[in-house]
């Protein structure tokens, strides 16, 4: 009995965030479509937790939902025990690199969700971060001078200053090309072993869910359904080319449906 | 290589000049002054003071006339964008309005404000109010929900929304309309000048032609149009290449 626990959860891990029978209807010109079927998820504190799904499923309504910018059409959502109901500096979305402030530098940009803070105060953090993300010497330029993984990083700085307890990101990578995208795949892992945030990551793509997560819901196509929740309990850094990974890898491409081939 | 750009205009114009010139000398009958002769045009309306004097008095009324437009439709348009239902509500309204000439109410602000600065004024406020308050509705619309879903993710007032996400997202736009609105309201000042004043550039034109058919007069006060004209878009342009603006005017 005590054992079945134990393997359920191993560590007394504190329930984060509970999305509750969520189910989502679009309508638009009297024809309906349903995009969310009967979702339960749970994420626990300081989980990296994978969205994985073909695009167009629906994970990216689902975020938004968690997030708070879209309305469930039943169902709610809960952080801390409280409902979701908009959205929250305690929670920070990351776009793709399409959501810096084209208009503001990079200290502008870091600083922008510090209105609250003394100058002196906001200037510490803007310059932590800058570094943290390994911005320095770019502090006045203007995103158009940056390059996209520069822009992403940004982001991700403007997110982390305003030290939110979760992060919510939308196939960040996604406009990247392969070579910036692993090494961002890394200084994720890097800050969020730092900072501890409870991170939910959409993507569909199954190698990264693979390397990044420490749970990956593999969602249907629409209507999405959970299909399948898989852990991967692999300890960073991952081995890409070990067996267990390989393991998981290709139990999710299976379970997807696709032939690991080409 | 860099005054190649300045010089190339310049040398073409003087070729034109010349050409003008010429041409001019031998014309059979008098269609046209030379350059020579606007030349004088402009040293003799210098010397009695009224180059200046109307050059300023037609600043004078687009100044007013389109800062006070811009005043009431760039908020105005942002209001009327941001709400879906309002800019539903006017827009039929709008577009019947735009595609009346700023000049056919010419008759209407002569009756209102009689002969003199107002009505002039008056006219180039109504050519700016229409396309100013589109561009604004245009142009909120047009901002990426990105940064409108990301301003009210880090916890902004309506207020702070505005002033930190709406504004500086629309501002390029804002300034290319502006632009091409200052372009129509000099084109408008000079048609209501004829009519409805008795003073500026426009006014100059009338008054030259009825007062002894004095051409180069006349040709003396479209080449200072043109040149106030294109000294007013430059000005406005100088705008596009501020830093923190530059990120919507070049391809990404």
């Amino acid at each position: 009995m005590l054992q079945s626990v134990m393997a359920i959860a191993p560590r007394a891990v504190e329930t984060k965030l509970r999305a509750e029978d969520i189910n989502m209807v679009f309508r638009r010109d009297g024809k309906s479509t349903n995009v969310l079927d009967n979702i339960n998820i749970e994420v626990g504190k300081g989980e990296f937790l994978c969205l994985l799904g073909p695009s167009g499923c629906g994970k990216s309504t689902l975020l938004n939902i968690v997030a708070g910018f879209l309305e469930p059409s039943s169902g709610a959502v809960r952080i801390d025990g409280a409902i979701v109901n908009g959205p929250d500096p305690r929670r920070i979305f990351v776009f793709q690199e399409r959501g810096v402030f084209p208009w503001l530098t990079v200290e502008g940009n870091i600083g922008f969700g510090l209105f609250k803070m003394s100058r002196v105060e906001r200037e510490r953090r803007i310059e932590h971060y800058v570094k943290l993300v390994g911005l320095g010497g770019f502090e006045k330029a203007y995103p158009q001078e940056l390059s996209g993984g520069m822009k992403q990083r940004l982001e991700v700085a403007r997110a982390l200053a305003v030290n939110p307890d979760m992060l919510f990101l939308d196939e960040p990578f996604g406009a990247l090309d392969s070579i910036t995208r692993l090494i961002m795949r890394g200084e994720l892992l890097r800050l969020w072993e730092a900072e501890r945030k409870t991170i939910i990551f959409v993507t569909h793509d199954i190698e990264e869910a693979v390397q990044l997560a420490d749970r990956v819901v593999v969602m249907s196509a629409r209507p999405a359904r959970i299909q399948r929740i898989v852990k991967i309990n692999i300890p960073h850094p991952r081995d890409i080319s070990s067996r267990r990974y390989l393991e998981l890898r290709d139990g999710i491409f299976a379970e997807i449906g696709l032939a690991h081939q080409i | 290589m860099a005054y190649g750009i300045h010089l190339r205009p310049l040398v073409f114009i003087s070729v034109l000049l010349v050409a003008w010139q010429f041409a001019a000398s031998r014309q059979p009958v008098h269609l046209l002054p030379d350059p020579v002769q606007v030349g004088g045009g402009l040293v003799e309306l210098a010397r009695r003071g009224l180059l200046l004097k109307y050059i300023v008095a037609s600043l004078f009324r687009v100044t007013w006339g389109f800062s006070l437009a811009a005043m009431i439709a760039i908020p105005g348009g942002l209001a009327i964008g941001w709400h879906r239902r309002t800019e539903m509500a006017l827009n039929p309204l709008i577009q019947l309005l735009r595609p009346i000439s700023p000049l056919a109410w010419i008759p209407i602000s002569i009756l209102w404000f009689g002969v003199g600065d107002v009505a002039a004024s008056f006219l180039i406020f109504l050519a700016s109010l229409l396309p100013l308050t589109v561009t604004a509705i245009n142009a909120v619309k047009s901002i990426p929900a990105v940064y409108v879903n990301a301003g009210r993710n880090f916890g902004l007032s309506s207020a702070g929304l505005v002033y930190r996400v709406l504004y500086p997202a629309v501002i390029p736009q804002l300034i290319i309309g502006l632009r091409i609105t200052l372009g129509i309201a000099w084109l408008v000042v000079v048609a209501a000048e004829m009519i409805a004043v008795n003073s500026g550039l426009g006014f100059l034109i009338v008054d030259a032609r009825n007062a002894g058919s004095r051409y180069d007069l006349v040709v003396a006060g479209m080449v200072t149009i043109g040149i106030i004209g294109l000294l007013l878009d430059m000005s406005m342009r100088s705008l596009e290449g501020v830093r923190s603006l530059r990120w919507s005017y070049s391809e990404d």
